[in-house]
């Protein structure tokens, strides 16, 4: 496939147009709102800030789309509830023993469940992810930055653990093949090896 | 069969493009749009999510619970959302307790539940978040766009619900309501946190 002179202009022609209006000068006034749009974006951010964190929302995605309905849904609304109890005990300064422990547990634990696909009540997954989910939130609680604003944060926050478990769910969507059902498994194994991991870390 | 882009195309794109990248003024609160009184007031409340979010999920759940219900929030939230900003226009007093926290909390809960909740409590919760809201949107107004400002908010108040719990209310695939219940349970678990928020102070 040969790249032409005209279709590199095709792209080039809009590209320049607007990366000058881009440059235009324009003032920011910033100042009338500060912290907003910042407050957001950290709270967007947060929850990808650590590997074990991310994992740990993916391998609940996993397991949910594993599991099937209602399952599918149901744990991604219990943990980020449970996670906001977790972020308010940290907001708080209410303590809670093992958290750096929790969080790896709760890696290797999860990964475990889709490495096994194991297929518990629907109350037993339900409880041991919410419980999970509370040292998850403790831990994001304990870090929140100071000066941001609380209601955006807290909505980007919550936003993006939500798109976390999402994809899971749809990278476990592949289960509906008996070769995607092996790799989800594999996931799975490599969640709860990262999980075992963290588990060393946190204990040395 | 590829899409050929033509000038036209190209021109727009590069606008588009070059639109959204641009910085631009940020003002969410007390927003002065200079076009009036009433599109501060809508202005105001489109770019609030302490009255944004609540009255989506209001209307989510209004739009889960039925068409009917959808109708009854449409007509209801303004109206009560107009009196309690009438009556906050001429009060001074905040509030001691983080409102939008709770009604983050609650309608959100409510609609991830989905909580068969009858057309009269339906109703009695418009009311209540529009008496309450209101207050606090009047009392943030007096200085700014005043009672047209309270037009303003009502009008788009009118708009959002309708708009919303119809679209609800047409979902036929059942995953499709599910996915209104999950983005109820971010609208509670971000009403959490806020409480926590709140609390440290």
């Amino acid at each position: 496939m040969s790249f032409s002179r005209k279709a590199a202009y095709s792209f080039a022609v809009p590209l320049l147009v607007a990366l000058a209006l881009a440059a235009m000068p324009h003032p920011a006034f910033a100042h009338v709102e500060q912290g907003q749009a910042a407050g957001f974006l950290m709270g967007l951010r947060h929850p990808w800030s650590g590997l074990d964190h991310v994992l740990a929302m993916i391998a609940v995605g996993l397991w949910g789309a594993q599991l099937g309905n209602p399952a599918l849904w149901l744990l991604p609304v219990t943990f980020p509830m449970m996670m906001s109890l977790g972020a308010v005990m940290g907001l708080l300064g209410m303590g809670l023993p093992g958290v750096e422990v929790g969080i790896a547990l709760s890696a290797l634990l999860l990964g475990g469940m889709v490495m096994g696909e194991v297929r518990p009540k629907l109350a037993v997954a339900v409880l041991l992810v919410g419980f999970f989910a509370v040292f998850h939130g403790h831990a994001h609680g304990t870090e929140l930055p100071p000066g941001q604003s609380g209601l955006l944060y807290s909505m980007g926050f919550v936003i993006a653990t939500g798109c976390l478990h999402g994809m899971g769910i749809g990278i476990g969507l592949v289960h509906r093949w008996p070769a995607g059902r092996l790799a989800l498994r594999g996931a799975g194994a490599f969640i709860a090896g990262m999980g075992l991991f963290f588990l060393a870390r946190a204990l040395t | 069969m590829p899409i050929r882009p033509n000038a036209a195309w190209r021109a727009g794109l590069a606008l588009c493009v070059g639109v959204l990248l641009r910085p631009s003024d940020a003002a969410a609160h007390l927003v002065t749009t200079g076009m009036g009184p009433v599109y501060d007031g809508i202005g105001h409340l489109l770019l609030t999510p302490e009255d944004l979010v609540p009255v989506l999920a209001l209307a989510l759940f209004a739009g889960l619970r039925g068409a009917a219900e959808g109708r009854r929030a449409m007509f209801l939230l303004p109206v009560a959302w107009l009196a309690g900003g009438l009556f906050g226009l001429r009060v001074t007093a905040t509030p001691a307790f983080p409102v939008p926290a709770i009604s983050f909390l609650i309608l959100g809960a409510l609609v991830a539940a989905d909580v068969r909740l009858s057309a009269n409590g339906v109703a009695v919760l418009a009311v209540v978040l529009g008496l309450v809201h209101g207050v606090l949107n009047g009392a943030v107004l007096r200085v700014g766009a005043g009672g047209l400002g309270l037009l303003g908010i009502m009008a788009a108040l009118f708009v959002l619900v309708a708009l919303a719990s119809a679209f609800v209310v047409s979902l036929e695939q059942p995953w499709t309501r599910i996915a209104v219940r999950v983005a109820g349970s971010w609208v509670a678990a971000s009403g959490l946190l806020l409480l926590g928020w709140a609390f440290r102070g």
